[in-house]
């Protein structure tokens, strides 16, 4: 695996676009082609050299290219949009999209991400190592199949608007998750192993919550239905199991009506 | 002897009033009196040509004063600022006409800039929940005909909208609704007691912040499962009671307002409560409507929709192609994250209804204000173009909150060399045609443009 390293050397003033980061787009090409790689500041297109020290060459391809990133990324979005495969490394924080519609490879923040990241995820990896922003692996607008796979991770909180239209893949929030998790999910399980503020599940058609800590406002739509021990992220615990949300649509299969679980640990 | 003007259209709420007579002065230059329509109505129409107009575009000077400069230098001034900043945006068209508000488009693809209206800070949770989940609306002329129970949900039209009740829900009689108020069941749902829930049949003091949990309750017992004792303040019974109301109503509209729009969790609200009307549909005719705020908010959602596939929040930066998520390319957003670096303000108050810390942001870049009267936004701008008042002075189309399009008349000329919205656009437009016409031959440095900001930093 060959690696590109990209160090921020000359911020922008507004936010940088740069949705040609990917192992994908750096994949065969040599240090001065990426550096000639487009990246957006408002309507101003720019070479990627203009604001990032280029060392080292892609791979051959997507799988053999690993990209890290070095400098205070805070005002760059979009890294790692669409990849397929590869992998980034990005030392600090980032901005909004990182790993948006990804299908394959890993992308992992050693900081904060804001909103919209992993959204429409449908394979791969996305590690966030502090706190990520609202719409974590939720939706894109109006659309209604939400993310399909991948597994996303994130230490720290999230903000609100949670795997929003959820359909597949995995979501472990090791801290505090603000309102709307899983909102409309048809799939997938989320895992929030702190507490939950509210809204947990609503309009919830298929798939599975685990809250390890309590849920603030759980919704009158979720009743309870028994305890259960089951095995989350490597670890065996008892949880409260209810179904919902009552007051949703649901599927039959081989004649039983099902519903969407959300477990919390006893 | 004074003229009157019959079937004028009301430039202040999204209930559009079609019905007032306007009485002008002989020599066609003052408004003597309006009827039928209401207190804030009556007003605009007064206000045009009771007071002191602004005639002239007014340039700010080094010394924080205004100078009066004329329409071509305003335009050229505005279309330098949209061509040298990187990211302009253009804010606004809550009170405007659709022409205005195509010309402004036409403006914001040339110059790469982020189109946006008031819906962004008002009606755009809705758009999202609309996006996500559907819209089973109806016309305005079908509720005042067919509904026999009415739902105001944290909507406040005694107040916001003073005609709605009496024009469309509550007080006329209709084709099948013979009987007007006495046939009707009213219901709101507040967290305050307003005085739209003074004239309700049953009144619901839902707990600040929980129209979601309620919403799911009511979804729930519609479905004919158990519900907790209360849900969001209410009592079970009484929400047991407001489901089989809506489930027995021949015909029904619940209106919502700012309070699901603006309350924690936004669009989600508005989307269950679109799913809630769903679900009524299983058992008889429910239909749902946002209570739309100016007159032709509705206007660009339905113009730039049709222009470029999203309603508001418009990135055209990228020129060749128009992308769209509030949350990111929202004017306020956009504003707080220091994305932008120019700032158009177009028939509307950014000035008065944005945070302080978005217009902080905002101010340390160039504000240009287009508006008639003089607002909070047009005295902290650079540059403020006065243009006439739509309804009054320009005639135009503009979109009811139904969605239902009305050509709007005009009832007195504008004052003496005051352009419309449209006009002031079109001119924009060519200057910045010309300005790239221009760099494209001399392949030079780009210009910047004349006339000095304001030094004065919030």
């Amino acid at each position: 695996m060959k690696t590109v390293t990209l160090t921020l050397t000359n911020p922008s003033e507004l936010l940088l676009e740069g949705q040609n980061i990917t192992p994908d787009n750096f994949a065969g090409k040599k240090a001065a082609e990426i550096a000639a790689l487009d990246v957006w500041e408002g309507k101003q297109k720019s070479p990627l050299g203009k604001y990032f020290t280029v060392e080292g060459d892609g791979g051959a391809t997507a799988a053999e290219t690993k990209i890290v990133l070095r400098g205070d990324c805070t005002r760059v979005k979009r890294i790692g949009q669409q990849m397929t495969a590869g992998e980034i490394v990005i030392d600090g924080n980032a901005d909004m999209y990182i790993g948006g519609w990804m299908k394959g490879g890993k992308i992992h923040v050693k900081g904060n991400v804001d909103s919209f990241c992993g959204i429409g995820m449908e394979g791969g990896e996305l590690i966030v190592d502090g706190n990520a922003g609202s719409h974590l692996g939720s939706s894109p607008r109006g659309e209604w199949r939400g993310m399909k796979g991948g597994l996303i991770r994130v230490a720290g909180d999230v903000g609100n608007d949670t795997a929003t239209f959820i359909n597949g893949g995995t979501i472990v929030i090791g801290g505090d998750a603000d309102i709307h998790v899983s909102t409309h999910g048809e799939g997938g399980i989320v895992v929030v192993k702190g507490n939950a503020k509210g809204r947990v599940g609503g309009q919830m058609v298929k798939g599975d919550i685990y809250v390890y800590g309590t849920i603030e406002n759980p919704l009158p739509g979720f009743s309870m239905v028994g305890e259960v021990e089951q095995e989350v992220d490597g670890e065996t615990a008892r949880f409260a199991h209810y179904i919902g949300d009552l007051g949703e649509r649901h599927p039959t299969s081989k004649g039983k009506t099902v519903y969407a679980n959300i477990y919390t640990r006893i | 002897m004074p003229k009157k003007v019959e079937n004028v259209g009301c430039p202040y709420c999204g209930v559009c009033c079609d019905d007032l007579v306007v009485t002008v002065s002989d020599d066609g230059k003052k408004i003597l009196e309006v009827e039928n329509a209401c207190a804030i109505g009556n007003q605009i129409f007064h206000h045009a040509t009771g007071g002191e107009r602004i005639r002239l575009p007014r340039l700010r000077q080094p010394d924080g004063s205004y100078k009066d400069i004329s329409y071509d230098e305003a335009v050229d001034y505005a279309a330098k600022v949209l061509h040298n900043a990187k990211k302009p945006l253009i804010y606004g068209f809550g009170s405007t006409n659709c022409e205005g508000m195509a010309a402004a488009a036409k403006v914001a693809e040339k110059a790469g800039a982020v189109l946006d209206n008031c819906a962004s800070i008002c009606h755009g949770s809705s758009f999202l929940a609309i996006f996500d989940n559907g819209y089973p609306s109806c016309t305005l002329g079908e509720t005042k005909n067919r509904a026999d129970v009415i739902v105001y949900w944290g909507a406040n039209p005694a107040h916001a909208h003073p005609r709605h009740m009496s024009r469309y829900s509550i007080f006329p009689r209709g084709f099948f609704t013979g009987k007007g108020h006495k046939s009707r069941k009213i219901i709101v749902i507040d967290p305050r007691h307003t005085d739209t829930a003074q004239v309700a049949d049953i009144y619901l003091q839902v707990k600040q912040g929980y129209d979601y949990d309620l919403f799911n309750a009511f979804r729930t017992a519609a479905r004919g499962h158990e519900i907790p004792k209360e849900v969001a303040g209410i009592k079970r019974e009484q929400i047991l009671e407001v489901v089989e109301i809506m489930k027995k109503a021949r015909f029904g509209t619940i209106f919502y307002g700012m309070g699901l729009c603006h309350s924690d969790g936004r669009n989600h609200n508005v989307d269950i409560a679109i799913s809630l009307t769903r679900d009524l549909n299983d058992f008889t005719k429910w239909t749902i409507m946002a209570m739309r705020g100016h007159y032709n908010i509705t206007g660009p959602g339905a113009v730039w929709s049709w222009q470029y596939g999203y309603p508001y929040c418009l990135d055209l930066t990228k020129k060749d192609i128009a992308y769209m998520n509030p949350g990111e390319t929202s004017s306020v957003d956009l504003a707080m994250r220091d994305e932008v670096d120019a700032f158009f303000n177009v028939g509307t108050d950014a000035g008065a209804h944005f945070p302080i810390e978005a217009v902080k942001h905002l101010k340390k870049h160039p504000w240009i204000t287009v508006d008639p009267n003089i607002c909070m936004a047009s005295e902290i701008s650079d540059l403020h173009i006065p243009v006439g008042i739509v309804g009054v002075e320009v005639p135009g189309i503009v979109y009811r909150m139904d969605n239902v399009p009305i050509q709007y008349r005009k009832v007195i000329d504008p004052p003496e060399g005051v352009i419309s919205d449209e006009e002031l656009f079109e001119r924009i437009h060519k200057r910045l045609c010309e300005l790239e016409a221009e760099e494209a031959a001399k392949g030079q440095v780009k210009a910047v443009p004349e006339g000095i900001r304001a030094e004065s930093e919030p």
